[in-house]
């Protein structure tokens, strides 16, 4: 790799080094090397623990007190930032040279003070503008960002403004000083998907127009796709492939890459039937000490040199990666297609249409009360709408809507956590209303989103996944123990885990184990509540194609609820589009995948990112 | 405690020295056990408390006197640093009861007292708690209420209006105490209820069926065991101060039983001349709340330790 001149951010040899209470030392991030162009726009991607947002914060010298940098090189145009004392350089680079934009912009504001004061005080603080300058810009920029009537705005406060915008306003913010660099932080991660989009291309338009180089730290390859010219892809602590990013995208060379493609479910492709191809295991922990490649267990290609050292980084051309092998060994490399065709679901999906739904809303609706205090004026709010479903045996329904719309609240109606005020939930033909719990407990069970809540953190996996064979009574000591075992077997848990605590597990594990449990009373319909969006997503990959491996060989019914057009299009073969408590539009997912009848449908699939996708995934769609 | 060389973790990496394993996650048991043995306070909190409780039990055993003989002629003998003789190590009192004999009975009475009066307190607070946490709503009000009125009390006021109306006895002064501290128990499990409500295991246990005593029983409750332990040692120490403080008024303990806060009472009107009746009682006293304190900080930094700093 050349050392351009011309490089506005030069890293070399960026670490991070922790010392445990035993004293040993561990490096959660070793070895960054990377360069950045003026006006240039570099995306990190990199799934959990991958130490993507660590190096950042060792860039902006944030690291937490017990965390030391230890790096080569860190120079910031003609200023070499390892030498320069902490408190020069938050007067003179944080915020100035370097803008910095979070995840969350909820905590990120303050919210005590007015956006206005918020905005300015960047700007006034050390004196370098006055009141009245500063309140131009301020406006000016809010204006810039998108956000309407910003002489209103400035006055208001934090809680005033909707996700969106207050991400708007730390874009605003991080502008103030005009940097040279602007880091951003998975911007997008908390936000809705058509709001992501734009807060997207809002940064790209602003990097062309303002010259300004941008570090976009994220976790979704396919988001960051939209707004960057070259990737580099983090594992485990340490970039693994740099590149640009079409170069990256369409001929991955490092086997992490390759798979990392591949597991993602594509929105604007059609879904071909087969599987996704997952990497298997789980991403290692961020504290681990590493003597050996980090991808080594979960590599295809793995050879005995990898556990020799971990691999120097490789330079071909403009490329980057970290492996022992060669270019050509790589690029040959095909990750070996599962041939295990999950069962033809379009014959699945209309089937059984004439007999009586599985289950059926009938107009459900569902109103909040609130009042204030004892005596208080009732305040209502109306999640649901009238809201009418059918779901037939064998179907996967997915109901997609963005935060806000009810799809929750109509999840949480089908377990009976919620009672619909108007309208009936049947299942059968049988009411809900007239079921008693352990009947429907019976018929019906869910998957909820994160995996961290979803378990009781002092029962054992074992105790668990049992838990629903002893609230039925259903078998003694020894049979239920070995029923867990076969459940366990069955979601791919290794026996192993029978006396482990949640604790213990990596996420996707413990979204086996809450799969599991959803099982042990052999339901006909699993409702599954964002039931891959809390996971890395070569681990959503594995859960996804357990749900359809299960739904073939158990014939069950899902009843999905995301806002992941992505899972939808590659799980569902029904699409109800929710907005507002309202649904707009049914019908089979490829119909409404490309013949959207509801503008707010279209809206939504615009937002999905054009896929410069794996060359074979592209021809495909051709 | 760097000079243990136990705790799992360091053994675990000394064990895979070389290889590049990662520290294998601990179940809570044994991240449990390896921060409280590197708690000082903790450690010497319960010492204290260990040896207290086995004084109170296995000590009125071993003192060849009676607690309740009395010895006219050898009343008010000083204890040995005071001249007094091997017979009696602590002396005798106003009546000449050997003092030892009685300080050990007395720590039974503030062992049973404290221990009992907080349990009865947990069981009110905590029941309160969890139904206003769980249940939310208008049972939150009520039970939001009650906790306003016994928040508005006084006391040992109180404490010593019921006592006298329903005359002294032990059971009566467990009943008093454990009754009036419940209020910290309270605001705890409601809060933490209210938090676990939330969560999605308790959306998955009523999703296959539990009904709403299972999933308070099996769900809720075993979740609040951390902090409830806390505030149980902390109450314990309160409810034993509480009943040294009703005897020493005279609507706790009666005589001739002896109580801590009693014989600081009787000791108190010989103090310039004994002083040790009055000290000695005083010192058990400070010792045992000072174990069940420090026991208390210690357990609620080695099970919370989020909340340390």
């Amino acid at each position: 790799m050349a050392v351009s001149n011309d490089a506005l951010l030069s890293v070399r040899g960026l670490s991070v080094a922790l010392t445990t209470p035993s004293g040993d030392i561990v490096r959660p991030v070793r070895q960054v090397d990377f360069e950045l162009g003026r006006g240039e726009a570099l995306g990190i991607v990199g799934e959990s623990g991958s130490g993507k947002s660590m190096a950042m914060l060792a860039l902006m010298g944030l690291l937490p007190r017990s965390a030391r940098r230890e790096a080569r090189r860190v120079s910031l145009g003609e200023t070499d930032l390892l030498s320069l004392p902490d408190a020069q350089f938050a007067r003179q680079v944080a915020g100035k040279r370097i803008g910095m934009i979070f995840q969350e912009p909820m905590t990120s504001l303050n919210p005590v003070y007015s956006i206005g004061r918020q905005l300015t005080e960047t700007m006034t603080l050390h004196g370098q503008a006055d009141a009245r300058t500063a309140r131009r810009r301020a406006l000016e920029l809010l204006e810039r960002v998108g956000v309407p009537e910003p002489d209103v705005r400035m006055a208001q406060y934090p809680h005033q403004l909707s996700g969106g915008l207050r991400q708007r306003v730390m874009i605003a913010m991080a502008l103030m000083n005009s940097p040279e660099l602007i880091i951003a932080d998975e911007p997008t991660t908390a936000l809705d998907v058509t709001i992501k989009a734009q807060i997207l291309d809002l940064l790209a338009e602003l990097r062309c127009e303002l010259g300004t180089a941008m570090i976009l730290v994220s976790h979704d390859i396919a988001a960051v796709s939209r707004a960057v010219d070259r990737v580099a892809v983090m594992y485990a602590g340490a970039l693994v492939e740099t590149g640009p990013l079409r170069s990256v995208m369409q001929a991955p060379l490092h086997p992490y890459t390759q798979g990392l493609l591949r597991c993602a479910p594509q929105a604007l492709a059609p879904h071909g039937g087969g599987r996704l191809g997952a990497i298997e295991g789980s991403v290692p922990r961020p504290f681990a000490r590493l003597s050996r490649c980090a991808f080594t267990e979960r590599c295809p290609l793995v050879h005995a040199a990898c556990h020799a050292g971990e691999p120097d980084m490789h330079g071909s051309a403009e490329r980057d990666y970290r492996c022992v092998l060669d270019v050509e060994r790589l690029a040959a490399f095909e990750w070996a297609d599962e041939e295990q065709p999950a069962v033809a679901r379009s014959s699945v999906a209309d089937t059984a249409r004439s007999d009586q739904p599985a289950l059926a809303l009938d107009s459900v609706s569902c109103q909040f009360t609130t009042r204030r205090g004892l005596l208080g004026k009732p305040h209502h709010l109306k999640a649901v709408d009238e809201v009418s479903l059918d779901l037939h045996h064998g179907q996967i329904l997915a109901l997609v809507g963005e935060s806000g719309s009810g799809k929750t609240t109509v999840a949480r109606m089908l377990l009976g956590l919620q009672q619909p005020t108007a309208g009936t939930v049947r299942f059968n033909g049988l009411a809900l209303s007239d079921t008693d719990r352990r009947e429907r407990a019976r018929r019906i069970q869910p998957v909820f989103q994160d995996p961290y809540s979803s378990l009781n953190p002092l029962r054992t996996v074992g105790d668990a996944i049992g838990r629903p064979l002893v609230v039925h009574r259903i078998g003694n000591t020894r049979s239920r123990r070995d029923r867990v075992r076969e459940i366990m077997s069955l979601v791919g848990l290794d026996a192993r885990f029978y006396d482990s605590y949640p604790g213990q597990m990596s996420g996707g594990q413990r979204q086996r184990v809450a799969v599991a449990r959803a099982l042990a009373l052999e339901p006909e319909i699993l409702v599954c509540d964002e039931p891959t969006s809390a996971l890395d997503i070569s681990v959503q990959a594995q859960i996804l194609n357990l749900l359809v491996d299960l739904q073939a060989r158990l014939n069950l019914t899902y009843f999905i609820i995301t806002h992941d057009l992505a899972v939808v299009r590659y799980m569902a073969t029904r699409v109800a589009v929710m907005k507002q408590g309202r649904i707009v539009e049914t019908g089979p997912t490829e119909r409404v995948y490309t013949r959207p009848a509801h503008a707010y449908t279209e809206q939504l699939l615009a937002s999905m990112t054009d896929p410069l996708a794996p060359p074979e995934r592209a021809r495909a769609t051709r | 405690m760097s000079s243990t060389p136990d705790t799992l973790a360091e053994r675990q990496i000394a064990g895979s020295a070389g290889e590049d394993d990662l520290l294998a996650p601990l179940t809570p048991r044994q991240l449990f056990r390896r921060r409280a043995l590197s708690h000082w306070g903790l450690l010497i909190g319960s010492g204290l408390i260990v040896a207290l409780v086995l004084a109170a039990l296995f000590g009125p055993m071993l003192v060849p006197h009676d607690a309740y003989a009395q010895d006219l002629a050898g009343r008010l003998a000083p204890p040995i640093w005071a001249g007094g003789s091997w017979t009696h190590p602590f002396g005798t009192d106003h009546v000449g009861r050997d003092y030892l004999a009685r300080l050990l009975m007395g720590a039974r009475v503030s062992l049973t007292v404290g221990f009992f009066a907080a349990i009865v307190g947990s069981v009110i607070g905590v029941g309160l708690g969890i139904c206003a946490g769980y249940f939310g709503g208008r049972v939150d009000q009520v039970v939001s209420y009650l906790l306003t009125c016994q928040l508005a009390l006084p006391q040992i006021l109180l404490a010593m209006a019921l006592v006298f109306l329903i005359g002294p006895s032990m059971i009566v002064v467990i009943g008093v105490i454990g009754v009036l501290h419940w209020s910290y128990y309270l605001v705890v499990s409601r809060s933490a209820a209210m938090r676990i409500r939330e969560l999605d295991y308790v959306a998955s246990a009523r999703a296959i069926g539990s009904s709403t005593p299972a999933i308070l029983w099996h769900e809720v409750l075993p979740n609040l065991r951390s902090q409830v332990i806390v505030i149980f040692t902390i109450e314990m120490g309160t409810a034993i101060l509480s009943e040294a403080a009703l005897s020493f008024l005279g609507v706790g303990i009666q005589s001739p039983t002896p109580s801590w806060g009693l014989m600081i009472a009787e000791g108190r009107q010989s103090m310039f001349f004994q002083p040790w009746l009055a000290i000695l009682p005083g010192i058990g006293l400070f010792v045992l709340v000072m174990g069940v304190n420090l026991f208390g900080d210690g357990l609620r930094d080695v099970l919370s330790p989020e909340g340390r700093n």
